[in-house]
């Protein structure tokens, strides 16, 4: 038997888990809970591994799976079909092993939680709607996994709605999660809409092989295309000027945030670029524009990143930096170095987040940087593995996977036709701020003194997704070696049977070499500095600046994005709300209903019974008539 | 089948039948119209020959009305609609309604027998036979069993839509004497009237007459100040019939009526028309964002839902026709699932404001999934239907004009804000004012709101079953519309009816 016929199951599997987990959740036992919710994708990994062996024996064949039709009118018929290639193998790879390892990890996260059911059934709808997302070979099918990723991520960043404390600003985390990304969604669908009308189709492959046809030349049409869906990207993936949502969604439970804010669906945006690459190189000024963006977000995201205190929120601005990387890999044309970037981001990201669960598990929910400290011994399994995730982040040369992945995007940057010096010096001045930040982290959380008690030990289902992912950040950089090294790129020569390789310039200025040179010297000498200011334990004046005054404020508050956007935008809306509550149409119409009263009692009161007005009336109607009729 | 279309008239007429009788006579009239949707479902039905049933007797043969009723594949899919929300609304008021329980009943058979005749009926004449039914019964269920200023709103309503109504009786009458002044023969026969339009000025005012009846009811801005009085001050079968179907039924005038009989003169008002429906959509969200009490605001949310319907009916093509067609059934179903649901929490809290409420996941975890299914439905999530009619709708006007559809796109940015408050203001949030201890859902409620679920969706998964049923009827209208071109138009006609072809190739 073909084993690929068998693809449709990878997402229903975890579909079956949420069913099962959504309506018979409180009734089942909490032991059968992680069971069903693990369980359930677990299978859905297994049965990934096996159609990917199978799979890599041929990379460049094309599995399409039809399902139904979802309508059809007249020759716009979307369908619900599946589609694997290479660029969606090594998606539900990463969704749904990486997925399995963090619903391992929850099992015992989320353990005492109220709740539990509904934590796992969301997040196999989670898994569920991002593998349709990838798998859809329609773009409105694609839409429907992009929405139910959406509201999931809604769903779980408001997952601790009961908290006493923060009940409100956790429920406005979620519904800034929602509008922010819905803003870019609507793009999105806007873009559908040309291509609807300029196709008639929304399928992806019909779609990129008439592009080309319809769209040659410098048409406009690929311009806006381009745009809109861009916009949709942005959204999704956190990126400038869409990016305020993802440092509050760290409202939800760490575990959501490895898997949705970190490793999977904040990535869909690169995934949505890759998939479309071919409008995009239609559209040379959009696929700048992404480089541009892609450049200052990391920028932006890292010098946040560098001022926060809690130890989640240097991981979402770090996420949202290294999405930058990916953006800036796309803007390039460096696609397959987009997807290898993501890859290893999501191996690493994930340990990172998870090991960050576990310290504050450990910690008795204490999320502050400046209150942890000397866990080095105290936890040293959560310790060693967070190093490992840490060194990928900050990509310290040659022994771990990120410096791979990161690598490649600086040297296209630099290198590649559409690339220039500035972008490559944004990437690299990001790079050591990367490295910086992220030993300030390591640093003030494992070394110094202990400031709080450990009230938690990891168990085993927290710590084997935490060794996996630790060994593949490490070493999952190995299948993808830059040109100098030997030329050995798997990963690449697989990803080429859906996205171009990039052209490079006739002569680069400077050797690949020496740029590596360069940036692992940046790697080292931002953990460098960071060991020099936080190596013996945080500096009291930055302990005690709790408030965040001045410029550290600033930064700290991502730039002030929010306080622009409030401003501009959600105060005028509030407002108007407020004060037109009642609707100023209906007091229109109130007011001729009030009127015809004020006229009605006006011509009353004329009928009083009194003759002598009567008299009045008609001697002043008869002179009124009668000058009328003089004057004319 | 003539036999049952008069089996459920003469049923619903049999007046003062307590609830089961009720019941009863609605699952009996589901039962027929579904079964004529599943046996015509396998033969599909050419552009021809749309037409499913037909019925025509004599009714005053000497003023040239006859008792004329059909059904093509839109009637079909609304009647269904019909039934299904008319069982859902008897079974929603078991509890709620205690007074006076055979006229109540009565009046919403009453209702619903008019609303079926409105969908089904041929004779200009009927139809506004039909059109003033379903007035009377709606004012007494909203007066008699309303909330506490239920007298105000009942008046609105009923001036409202009576003096838009007698402006489209103005209209019939003018088309009778037009039809009759041109050919001899004075009919309100819809098909005959058909094959002669008139055009020009005629044509507009007559159109005009038309417009105020179905832009009153539906309602368009600025003709909405009754439907927040209306729909929040009715019982919840009130709310849910007169904003799941009432509604639709101007809806479907639009789409039977303007758009066949004055086809110039309805694309000369296309832009103005989408307009409002843009704007609409917009100010319709924002007004619901900023209400405090739950029916309010859902109202105000139907109101700008309302707004798609105007863009794509006059965004002339199959996109957007089919869109119109699932956004009536959709809105239908998902505007009566969150009636529903404020009607329980009414019943279990006795408030409507919801700045009294919070925190009601932790008792009623079942109430909370269902109000997430249709509080997605209402910011128009893929995978349930409403979402299926927006797209269509939305893409279908991007081919009429692109700025006005991008200004009805942003709705969907808006209705994220008020759907959202439903969700967290109620069910999240801790309450401001005190902790409600709440019993989850009974057997009858898990009835009511499942099967709604289900139908909603199935039709998101496979919307196709309502698509390919009012197919043909889109068809055959828009070979109506080719006839009545013989010369040829303007370019900017020729060029969407091309379209259209060739989308329906």
């Amino acid at each position: 038997m073909d084993i690929s016929k068998l693809l449709w199951l990878i997402p229903f599997l975890p579909l079956v888990g949420y069913l099962t987990l959504a309506l018979l959740g409180h009734k089942i036992d909490r032991k059968l809970v992680p069971v069903i919710g693990a369980g359930s994708v677990g299978l859905s990994a297994l049965l990934t591994m096996l159609i990917g062996v199978n799979f890599l024996s041929n990379p460049g064949a094309v599995v399409e799976q039809h399902l139904w039709t979802w309508f059809s009118i007249g020759s716009f018929h979307p369908e619900v079909t599946f589609h694997l290639d290479a660029l969606s193998m090594t998606f539900i790879f990463v969704i749904t092993f990486v997925g399995f390892l963090i619903h391992l990890f929850s099992a015992e996260y989320m353990r005492d939680e109220e709740g539990y059911a509904r934590f796992f059934a969301y997040m196999n709808l989670f898994v569920t709607s991002m593998l349709i997302l990838v798998l859809a070979n329609d773009l409105l099918l694609l839409y429907l996994g992009w929405e139910g990723v959406g509201l999931c991520s809604f769903l779980l960043i408001g997952f601790y709605y009961g908290d006493k404390n923060n009940a409100e600003s956790n429920a406005a985390a979620a519904r800034k999660s929602f509008l922010v990304t819905r803003i870019g969604d609507t793009s999105m669908i806007l873009g559908f809409f040309l291509l609807v009308k300029s196709f008639n189709t929304l399928n992806i492959s019909e779609i990129l092989a008439a592009a080309p046809e319809v769209w040659n030349g410098n048409n406009p049409l690929a311009f806006w295309a381009a745009l809109l869906l861009l916009g949709g990207a942005l959204g999704k993936s956190a990126q400038l000027p869409l990016q305020t949502w993802l440092p509050d969604a760290m409202a939800g439970p760490s575990p959501v945030s490895a898997l949705i804010h970190a490793a999977t669906m904040v990535t869909a945006g690169v995934y949505l670029l890759t998939r479309t690459f071919v409008i995009f190189e239609l559209a040379p000024s959009v696929q700048f524009l992404v480089a541009v963006i892609g450049g200052l977000t990391l920028f932006i995201a890292s010098v946040s990143a560098l001022y926060q205190r809690d130890i989640k929120r240097v991981l979402a601005y770090s996420t949202i930096s290294q999405i930058g990387y990916m953006f800036l890999a796309c803007g390039v044309g460096a696609w397959s170095a987009a997807v290898f970037h993501f890859m290893i981001h999501a191996f690493f990201k994930a340990l990172l987040f998870l090991g960050a669960g576990a310290v504050i598990l450990a910690l008795h929910h204490e999320q502050d940087m400046f209150k942890m400290g000397g866990l080095k011994n105290k936890i040293p399994m959560v310790f060693w593995t967070f190093l490992f995730g840490s060194a990928a982040l900050a990509s310290i040369p040659l022994i771990t996977a990120g410096f791979y992945s990161k690598d490649a995007i600086l040297w296209y940057s630099f290198a590649g036709t559409k690339g220039s010096i500035w972008l490559w010096l944004l990437g690299s001045i990001a790079a050591f701020l990367t490295a910086l930040y992220t030993f300030r982290m390591v640093f003030l959380t494992f070394f110094g003194e202990q400031k709080t008690k450990v009230s938690h030990q990891p168990g085993m289902a927290i710590k084997i997704p935490l060794v996996i992912l630790g060994i593949l950040s490490l070493v999952a950089g190995f299948i993808e070696l830059p040109h100098n090294f030997g030329d050995f790129a798997i990963f690449g020569h697989y990803m080429e049977n859906v996205v171009p390789h990039v052209n490079l310039q006739d002569s680069p200025m400077l050797s690949e070499g020496l740029l590596q040179a360069l940036a692992g010297l940046l790697a080292l000498g931002g953990a460098f500095l960071a060991w020099k200011k936080y190596g013996q334990g945080a500096p009291q004046s930055e302990a005690s600046n709790v408030e965040m005054q001045g410029i550290s404020g600033f930064f700290a508050r991502g730039w002030d994005f929010d306080k622009l956007y409030n401003t501009l935008f959600v105060n005028p809306m509030v407002w108007l709300a407020k004060i037109d509550e009642n609707d100023f149409v209906d007091s229109i119409y109130k007011g001729i209903g009030k009127l015809n009263l004020a006229f009605n009692s006006a011509l009353s009161t004329t009928q009083n019974g009194k003759l002598r007005y009567y008299l009045l009336g008609l001697g002043l109607g008869a002179f009124i008539i009668l000058t009328i009729i003089m004057v004319l | 089948m003539g036999g049952g279309l008069l089996a459920w008239l003469s049923a619903s007429f049999s007046q003062s039948a307590p609830r089961w009788i009720a019941l009863l006579a609605l699952i009996a009239d589901f039962l027929i119209v579904s079964n004529i949707w599943v046996n015509q479902g396998g033969v599909s039905l050419s552009a021809q020959n749309a037409w499913i049933e037909d019925v025509n007797y004599s009714w005053i043969p000497q003023f040239g009305m006859n008792f004329h009723l059909a059904m093509d594949g839109i009637s079909l899919v609304m009647l269904s609609l019909t039934f299904f929300l008319g069982i859902l609304s008897v079974l929603v008021s078991w509890k709620s309604i205690q007074k006076n329980l055979g006229f109540f009943h009565f009046n919403i058979l009453w209702l619903l027998a008019g609303i079926s005749g409105v969908f089904l009926a041929m004779d200009m004449m009927l139809f506004y036979f039909f059109w003033e039914i379903m007035l009377v019964p709606m004012y007494f269920v909203m007066v008699i069993w309303g909330h506490e200023n239920s007298k105000y709103a009942g008046w609105k309503f009923f001036l409202f839509t009576q003096i838009s109504g007698l402006m489209m009786l103005l209209s019939i009458l003018g088309l009778y004497y037009y039809h009759g002044s041109q050919t001899g023969e004075y009919t309100f026969d819809y098909f005959k009237l058909l094959s002669n339009l008139p055009n020009g000025s005629t044509a507009f005012w007559l159109m005009c007459g038309f417009l105020a009846a179905f832009l009153v009811k539906l309602p368009a801005l600025p003709f909405h100040s009754w439907l927040p009085d209306a729909y929040a001050e009715s019982p919840s079968a009130g709310s849910i019939i007169i904003a799941g179907l009432m509604s639709k039924t101007a809806a479907y005038g639009l789409i039977r009526f303007v758009v066949p009989l004055f086809p110039e003169a309805a694309q000369s008002i296309a832009i103005p028309a989408i307009l409002i429906g843009a704007l609409a959509i917009l100010y319709g969200a924002k007004l619901s964002y900023a209400q405090r009490n739950l029916k309010r605001l859902i109202a105000f949310s139907s109101f700008s839902h309302m707004g798609f319907i105007l863009v794509g009916v006059f965004s002339f093509n199959m996109l957007a026709f089919q869109g119109v067609m699932m956004q009536m059934v959709a809105h239908g179903l998902s505007i009566a699932g969150l009636f529903i649901i404020s009607e329980f929490i009414f019943e279990r809290t006795g408030t409507l404001d919801m700045n009294e409420m919070g925190g009601f996941w932790k008792n009623m975890p079942n109430m909370g999934g269902f109000t997430l299914v249709f509080v997605m439905a209402s910011l128009g999530l893929p995978g349930l239907a409403n979402f299926v009619s927006e797209f269509l709708t939305l893409a279908g006007a991007w081919q009429y004009d692109v700025l006005l559809a991008v200004l009805a796109t942003l709705g969907l940015i808006v209705s994220v804000t008020y759907s959202l408050r439903i969700l967290q203001k109620i069910f999240h949030q801790s309450p401001s004012v005190k902790e409600w201890t709440l019993p989850d859902f009974n057997a009858r409620e898990w009835l009511v709101m499942g099967s709604l679920t289900v139908a909603i969706i199935w039709l998101g998964l496979f919307p196709q079953s309502v698509i390919g049923t009012a197919q043909s009827a889109f068809d055959k209208m828009e070979l109506i519309q080719m006839e009545s071109q013989d010369q040829p138009q303007e370019i900017g006609m020729n060029e969407i009816l091309i379209e259209t072809n060739e989308l329906s190739n």
